[in-house]
C-alpha cells in the first residue's frame, strides 16, 4: 500500500520560486489573522473588564421619612439600589445603621466591618456595633473600640430631603472606596 | 473466498485486525496502560495519584448532573440548591457526592504530593511533572473555593466581602480590583456568574489540559522507582539506569501493577459514597441576604487553615495583608525552585531528614490551624448573651447586688466574649474565676476604660451598674477560695511571706 503512493521529490534549485510564494502566503495569513486576533481580543477583553468600563458611581438613595429614626438612636436600614437587576434578588437590598443625633442631624455608617467587611451588629444595651468574625467592636459614633479593626466605621453622605432621609449608596465600600 | 465459511471468532479476529491496523492500539496500549513500570514502585503509597484522578471524575460526573438542575443567579442559586436538596430526587446525594468528592480531591491531592516529596520523585528528570502537579494543586484549590461560592448562602456572601475587604488594600488600583471582582458595584448576581464560570468552564478545562500534560510526563518520563536509600540520582547517569532497570525487572503497569491502585480506588469510592449518604451535602445555610447581620463567614475545610492564619496576624500592622498576596507568591516560587536546587542527589526520605521535619511542620501548623478555624475563639458568640444562661452554680448564694450584677454581665453582651464556666464567647477571657485574680477597683477600672482588646464601658454603664456587675464578678471564684488582693494597698490585715508568694504571679493578669 504504502509503497504506490508517490514520493515527493527534493525540490529542485527552479523550484525555488515557488518557495517565495509560499513564503508570501505564509506572512500574508499571518497579517490576516493577526488583525482577526485584534478584532476578535479587543472586544473579548473589553467584555471582560466592562463592569470597570461601565460607570457605577454613588448614587442618592432614600431610607424613608426622617420620621422612622428615633432621636438618639441607632437603627437598621434597609434600601434597594437602583443598580440592581432582577437577578440579584436578594442581594439586591443593602443596608446601613442610622444613628439620629436630633432633629435633621444623622449618622450613617456602613455595616461592613472595616477589618474584613464582615456585617457589624448594633446592641443597644452596651452601645456597641459588634463584628463576629474577629470581634471587632466600635461605639456609638463609629469609632474603633476593640479588636483587630484598623479604624472606624465607614460612614455614608446623608441628606434631608422634604423629610425623607437620603443616603449616598449603591457601592460595597471597601478601604479602596469607602463610603 | 476459499470454500470454507469463516466462524464468528474469525471473523472478530477479523475486525480487531481491520481496527488494529488503522488505530494501532496496541502500540497505544504498550506506550500508556500496559507501559513498564519498576517493579519497586508497586506500593500502596503509589496509589494516591490515580485516587486524586478518580476524584476528579466524580466532580465532573457529579458537577454536571448538578448542573441540570443549579441556576446561576443570586435570585435563583439558593433556591435551585434547595430543591436539589429536598425535591429532586437523589438531588441530595448528588450534592453531597460532589462536596465530600471535594474533599477528598484535595486531601488525596496533598498526600500524593507529600508522598511525591518525600520518595524523591520530583528530582530530575520529572521536574516538569511535579511542576504541572503544582498548577494542578493550585486550580483544585481555586475549584474548591469557587464551589462553595456558588452555594451562595450567607457563608459565600460574606466570604466574597472578606475577598472584596483584602482586595481593597491593594494599593492605587485596590478600587477597581473590587470592582473586577464582583463584577459590579455590589456583591450580587454578576458575582455570582463569573465564579460560576470559573468553576464550570475555565478551571475545569485548565485542569484537563494540565492533566494531559502530567500523564504524558508520567509515561514519558516513567514512574519514580521505589528509591533505595544511598542510591544518588546523577543527571549523566540516571535515564540510562531508569531504562536498564526497567528493561531488566520492570513489570507492565495494567494488568500486573495495577492492583493496588484498583483496591485503593474501590475503598475510595465506598468511603465517597458513605460520607455523602451519611453525612450528607452542606448545606446551603441561611440565604446570601444583606439584610441578615449573622454571619460567620467560615470557609469549607481546605481553606480553615487560611481564615485562622489571616485571624491570628497581628492586629497593628495593616500591610500585613499583603501576606494574602505574597504567600502564594511564596510558595510557589519555593514548590516551583524545589525540582531545580534539589534536583539531584539522595531520592529516600529516609536519608532526607530536614525534608521529614518540613513535612512534620507543615502538616502540624495546617492541622492546628485547622483545628483553631473549627473552633474559632476569636469569634464573639453573637447570641450568647440572650441564648446561653448562667449555670446555677454561680448564681446560688449571691447577694442581691451580685445578682443584680450577672443581669448587667449578662444584658450588656459580656457573655458574647466572655465564657463563664466554660459557655460563651473566648474571644476574652473565661471569667468563672476572675474573683481569684482581679479585685473589685481592678474590673472597675478595667470595665470603664477597656483596653486589652475590650471596649471602654464607662460611657454606657451607669455608676450603679459597674458596682452590681463587678460584685459579681468578684464572687465568681472557686467555693473556699480568697478573693483576689491588691498586693500594693492592702486592706485586709497583712499576709504571710508565703502567701505574699503564692498570690505572685497572679498580678500578671492585670490589665
Amino acid at each position: 500500500m504504502t509503497s504506490n503512493e508517490p514520493s515527493h521529490p527534493p525540490l529542485s534549485p527552479e523550484a525555488k520560486n515557488y518557495s517565495t510564494r509560499r513564503d508570501f502566503l505564509l506572512q500574508a495569513g499571518i497579517v490576516i489573522n493577526t488583525i482577526a486576533a485584534f478584532m476578535i481580543g479587543i472586544p473579548v477583553i473589553g467584555f471582560i473588564f466592562s463592569s470597570l468600563i461601565r460607570n457605577t458611581p454613588r448614587v442618592w438613595v432614600s431610607l424613608g421619612p426622617v420620621s422612622k429614626f428615633p432621636e438618639g438612636e441607632t437603627r437598621l436600614a434597609a434600601y434597594k439600589t437602583p443598580h440592581a437587576r432582577e437577578v440579584d434578588g436578594a442581594t439586591a437590598i443593602l443596608t446601613c445603621w442610622v444613628r439620629r443625633l436630633g432633629g435633621d442631624k444623622f449618622r450613617i455608617f456602613a455595616a461592613n466591618c472595616t477589618h474584613l467587611g464582615c456585617p457589624v451588629r448594633w446592641f443597644e444595651q452596651s452601645q456597641l456595633f459588634l463584628c463576629p468574625c474577629h470581634g471587632g467592636a466600635f461605639y456609638a459614633d463609629g469609632e474603633h473600640a476593640a479588636g483587630p479593626p484598623p479604624r472606624a466605621l465607614y460612614e455614608y453622605e446623608y441628606k434631608v430631603e422634604n423629610g425623607e432621609l437620603m443616603v449616598k449608596g449603591g457601592v460595597l465600600p471597601t478601604l479602596a472606596n469607602p463610603a | 473466498m476459499n470454500g470454507k465459511p469463516k466462524k464468528l471468532s474469525e471473523k472478530l479476529v477479523d475486525v480487531a485486525m481491520w481496527l488494529e491496523r488503522r488505530l494501532h492500539l496496541v502500540k497505544l496500549w504498550e506506550t500508556t496502560a500496559g507501559h513498564p513500570i519498576p517493579k519497586s514502585s508497586v506500593s500502596w503509597f503509589y496509589t494516591f495519584g490515580s485516587m486524586t484522578l478518580l476524584c476528579f471524575v466524580i466532580q465532573i460526573v457529579t458537577g454536571i448532573i448538578l448542573s441540570l438542575i443549579y441556576v446561576p443567579t443570586a435570585a435563583g442559586a439558593y433556591e435551585s440548591l434547595e430543591f436539589l436538596n429536598f425535591q429532586q430526587e437523589l438531588g441530595w446525594f448528588m450534592r453531597a457526592m460532589h462536596y465530600w468528592g471535594s474533599n477528598c480531591m484535595v486531601i488525596l491531592m496533598a498526600l500524593h504530593m507529600t508522598q511525591v516529596f518525600l520518595w524523591g520523585a520530583f528530582k530530575y528528570p520529572r521536574e516538569l511533572t511535579w511542576i504541572s502537579g503544582i498548577v494542578l494543586l493550585f486550580l483544585t484549590l481555586a475549584m474548591s473555593f469557587s464551589g462553595q461560592v456558588l452555594r451562595f448562602d450567607s457563608d459565600s456572601y460574606w466570604g466574597i466581602g472578606i475577598g472584596a475587604a483584602i482586595m481593597g488594600r491593594i494599593p492605587i488600583i485596590g478600587a477597581q480590583m473590587v470592582n473586577l471582582l464582583l463584577g459590579g458595584p455590589i456583591i450580587g448576581s454578576d458575582t455570582l456568574s463569573r465564579f460560576f464560570a470559573l468553576h464550570v468552564f475555565v478551571f475545569p478545562g485548565a485542569i484537563l489540559a494540565l492533566l494531559s500534560m502530567h500523564l504524558r510526563l508520567v509515561l514519558g518520563k516513567g514512574i519514580n522507582e521505589n528509591p533505595t536509600p544511598g542510591i544518588q540520582v546523577n543527571r549523566q547517569t540516571y535515564d540510562a539506569e531508569y531504562h536498564k532497570n526497567v528493561q531488566k525487572d520492570g513489570i507492565p503497569f495494567v494488568p500486573n501493577g495495577v492492583a493496588k491502585d484498583v483496591v485503593a480506588n474501590g475503598i475510595l469510592l465506598v468511603v465517597i459514597v458513605a460520607l455523602a449518604a451519611f453525612l450528607g451535602p452542606k448545606g446551603p445555610d441561611i440565604p446570601g441576604d444583606p439584610t441578615q447581620l449573622i454571619a460567620e463567614a467560615k470557609p469549607d475545610y481546605p481553606f480553615l487553615w487560611l481564615l485562622s492564619a489571616a485571624a491570628l496576624l497581628p492586629n497593628e500592622s495593616e500591610w500585613l495583608y499583603a501576606l494574602f498576596f505574597a504567600f502564594p507568591v511564596i510558595a510557589s516560587i519555593i514548590l516551583i525552585g524545589l525540582p531545580f536546587f534539589a534536583g539531584e542527589g539522595e531520592k529516600s526520605w529516609r536519608r532526607r531528614p530536614v525534608s521529614i521535619i518540613a513535612v512534620v511542620l507543615i502538616y502540624l501548623s495546617v492541622g492546628m490551624l485547622t483545628y483553631a478555624g473549627i473552633t474559632g475563639p476569636w469569634s464573639p458568640h453573637m447570641d450568647a448573651w440572650s441564648g446561653t444562661l448562667i449555670k446555677p452554680e454561680f448564681i446560688k448564694g449571691r447577694t442581691p447586688l451580685e445578682l443584680q450584677g450577672a443581669l448587667v454581665f449578662q444584658n450588656n453582651q459580656c457573655r458574647n466574649c466572655h465564657a463563664i464556666g466554660g459557655d460563651g464567647g473566648h474571644r476574652g477571657p473565661d471569667l468563672t474565676r476572675i474573683g481569684t485574680i482581679q479585685t473589685q477597683p481592678q474590673l472597675v477600672r478595667q470595665i470603664i476604660q477597656g483596653g486589652g482588646n475590650m471596649p471602654a464601658y464607662g460611657k454606657n454603664l451607669s455608676a450603679e451598674q459597674i458596682r452590681a456587675l463587678t460584685a459579681f464578678l468578684v464572687s465568681l471564684r472557686p467555693p473556699n477560695s480568697a478573693p483576689a488582693q491588691d498586693s500594693a494597698m492592702p486592706e485586709k490585715p497583712l499576709r504571710t511571706s508565703t502567701e505574699e508568694k503564692a498570690e505572685l504571679p497572679k498580678k500578671g493578669h492585670e490589665g
